[in-house]
């Protein structure tokens, strides 16, 4: 039977001016009966341009399948057999560029709710099956280190254990996940969700090592030379915060995405029982248009600013976070000042900030890529009073692998160099993710270690 | 042994404290120079702290600390066969000694526990090393035996404030006379405040002495992800977790570095004011 609807079903949402002051998980989730809805409209087309959508290839119209027939447990079967960490995915990841974008259903309407029912089957199997114990896998014998827990790192080590590798996770911070962690919110993503994935690595026998950094506590050859790793993965992700080098950005008040959402995320600093300091603004502006300015604005909602503003310099067709994200900010009461960009920070007397100075732009002939350039207008500067200034325009990338490691070459964007099965110019050593693209999204960086997991199979297996 | 388990625990004085911990993996590689991030337990924030030292063979490193803030206060509360939560590291560049004939290291207050391993590699790897070690008072003083044992009796010169211990002067004159005296320094390292740092690399500067001073800076990861560390040198943005700890002290714009040592002064108050007075800091929630 088929749902002839041209809408999806909506997500249940808590309401937009109860969930800005919490930290709970903005979007409940599908009823079963609502996902079962929702699964039976996909129109199961012969082509399914869906799967060629998705960076890992999930088998999209299948699992939908076993939704509309309302076996759970079989859809989850096939999910996994391609997404190691789907409860995650069907949250993070911008559906509407990738398998939703591609559903024939967007010519005439809306298209199906892929990631919805994603996410609803990796919930469902949590809360159903979520404590049957998984069992260790038998070990081929060849170890293999994983630098990084992050996304890439969670997706290699996922396909490597499951072929019987040994597998060593190395990660710098003191908790697993990376960047699901550390930087995407408790309300967009739960942690207890991302510690599930990792307790699940955990029990098939991949090994995880925090607090290692390396490049300093060890090096990747001494991996391979002293400890005996015959492949390494490095999925060490995007690095160094960029600031825009204007006037006042060492004020007291202005600090990087990466700062306020790690403060906030990582160490919980909206909980009282932890230690973690963090700036309180009242009026904050964050700067940029991305995943990650949206993420520190509507932190910094919750975390009582009675004013939050982002400043972007191009238009809100350009905006590069996803829709999804925007409109949930908007929702909430963040404000949007498009067209404009900072040229200076003002500070008081004690070196506090007091304001931000902005210059309205205007949209010309598109740049190299392929957006229209941001233009000033001249004499246009104005004033916008804030006590606090978030900085999320992108980060540089981290060269402490690329020093420490003997011969291994960078590619032209300064990332780490791979070819396309991401074997680096190291035999042995591959990388993905952030670390090789620069900032990108997880499933890219998910996709990247997987492809890295068939290589380095393939690498071993010679 | 256990992950980050105290093996040793000395009290230098009223509220200094030298401890021994057991993180092979950090004392590996660890160098002079070189920091690491800690956390008491899961409550905990992460501060950078520089090592006082390590033992590769033992696979423990030093950490002398002050406990005057919230979480040195409850690295006190930490005892032998205790454990931290987490010690990460070495982190930053390790201290630049290739090429030194004859060093002179100022210390400034707790800034001489940090300065002790430091002095000590340089003098480990062939280099001429003095140190000048400045307290308030008496009541201060750490690691005069030592760094005397070290670096020979004459090699070290101890100077308060009041003049309740030593000479009495400020590290800054003693250094000073030092240089007119006819010691000739190669290169002049400043562990200690700012404003010591600051007026100790102006005085270097004034005899056209290389100088070198070691910051510390609010960091969360400490390998360059936050960027809450950075810092103006020579007019450009540096990070002191991965560019430093060490910068040329020449090129350190120090108002700026003061001003952003601010950036958390009230929540720091508020937290040292709200350690237990019973407990001396050890949670209610654990």
């Amino acid at each position: 039977m088929i749902n002839l609807v041209h809408s999806q079903n909506p997500m249940p949402e808590q309401a937009p001016d109860v969930r800005n002051k919490n930290f709970l998980e903005v979007c409940t989730g599908y009823t079963e009966e609502q996902a079962i809805n929702e699964a039976m409209r996909c129109l199961r087309c012969r082509k399914k341009p869906c799967v060629s959508g998705c960076p890992v290839n999930i088998k999209i119209p299948d699992f939908i399948a076993k939704v509309a027939e309302g076996d759970f447990e079989a859809a989850y079967d096939i999910i996994s057999e391609d997404s190691s960490l789907p409860a995650i995915c069907g949250r993070v990841c911008p559906q509407e560029n990738q398998c939703q974008g591609k559903c024939v259903h967007e010519v005439r309407g809306e298209s199906v709710a892929i990631g919805r029912l994603e996410r609803f089957v990796a919930d469902w199997h949590a809360a159903n099956f979520g404590d049957v114990e998984v069992a260790p896998v038998a070990s081929n014998g060849h170890k293999v280190a994983i630098i990084g827990a992050g996304p890439a790192g969670l997706a290699c080590a996922g396909d490597l254990i499951n072929k019987g590798y040994d597998v060593t996770v190395f990660e710098a911070l003191h908790k697993t996940g990376g960047v699901l962690v550390y930087g995407i919110p408790q309300f967009r993503l739960p942690k207890e969700i991302v510690a599930m994935e990792v307790a699940k690595l955990e029990a098939k026998g991949v090994k995880f090592v925090t607090d290692a950094v390396v490049g300093r506590a060890f090096t990747v050859d001494e991996l391979m030379k002293e400890e005996g790793f015959e492949s390494v993965f490095i999925g060490t992700g995007a690095g160094l915060p960029s600031f825009m080098n204007i006037p006042g950005e060492n004020l007291i008040g202005v600090c990087s995405a990466n700062e306020y959402l790690t403060r906030i995320n990582l160490m919980k600093a909206y909980r009282p029982e932890y230690d973690t300091p963090i700036m309180h603004g009242d009026r904050i502006a964050v700067v940029g248009g991305g995943n990650v300015a949206m993420d520190a604005a509507r932190c910094a909602k919750r975390m009582g600013a009675s004013e939050v503003t982002i400043i972007y310099r191009r238009s809100m067709a350009e905006l590069p976070a996803r829709a999804e994200e925007v409109h949930h900010a908007m929702e909430e009461g963040i404000i949007f000042k498009l067209l404009n960009n900072p040229v200076e920070i003002h500070g008081d007397e004690n070196g506090n900030v007091r304001s931000i100075e902005c210059v309205e732009m205007e949209l010309g002939e598109p740049d190299a890529s392929g957006r229209r350039r941001p233009i000033e207008k001249k004499g246009s500067n104005f004033e916008i009073p804030v006590d606090m200034v978030i900085m999320s325009i992108g980060t540089k990338l981290n060269t402490l692998i690329l020093d420490t490691t003997d011969q291994l070459e960078a590619n032209a964007k300064g990332g780490i160099g791979t070819d396309d099965d991401a074997a680096t110019n190291r035999e042995g050593i591959f990388a993905g993710g952030d670390a090789v693209t620069g900032a990108a999204t997880v499933i890219k960086a998910m996709g990247a270690g997987k492809v890295a997991a068939a290589s380095i199979d393939q690498y071993l297996a010679k | 042994m256990k992950r980050f388990e105290v093996t040793w625990k000395r009290r230098l004085n009223d509220n200094m404290v030298w401890m021994k911990i057991y993180a092979p993996l950090v004392a590996k590689h660890a160098k002079p120079g070189q920091f690491i991030i800690l956390r008491t337990d899961e409550y905990g924030e992460r501060i950078p702290l520089t090592m006082a030292g390590h033992n590769s063979e033992d696979g423990t490193i030093d950490l002398i600390y002050a406990a005057v803030g919230r979480t040195t206060m409850l690295m006190d509360q930490i005892e032998v066969g205790e454990c931290f939560a987490d010690i990460v590291g070495p982190l930053g560049k390790p201290t630049h000694m290739e090429g030194l004939k004859s060093v002179c290291v100022v210390g400034g207050g707790t800034g001489n526990a940090l300065a002790y391993p430091l002095a000590c590699g340089m003098k480990d790897a062939g280099v001429d090393t003095y140190m000048v070690e400045g307290f308030k008072n008496k009541d201060l003083v750490i690691l005069e035996d030592e760094l005397k044992e070290h670096l020979g009796d004459d090699h070290v010169f101890v100077v308060t404030d009041d003049g309740s211990y030593g000479e009495k002067a400020f590290t800054t004159v003693k250094l000073e006379n030092l240089i007119k005296e006819g010691y000739q320094f190669d290169e002049i390292v400043a562990v200690g405040p700012p404003i010591m740092m600051k007026f100790v690399c102006e005085i270097a500067a004034k005899y056209n002495i290389p100088s070198v001073a070691s910051l510390t800076a609010y960091m969360i990861d400490g390998t360059g992800m936050c960027g809450g560390c950075r810092c103006k040198i020579g007019g450009e943005d540096k990070f002191v977790c991965v560019d430093g700890p060490e910068f040329d002290g020449s090129l350190v714009d120090w108002d700026d570095l003061m001003k952003r040592s601010n950036y958390y002064k009230e929540q720091e108050a508020y937290d040292r004011a709200h350690v237990c007075r019973l407990t001396g800091g050890v949670r209610y929630n654990d």
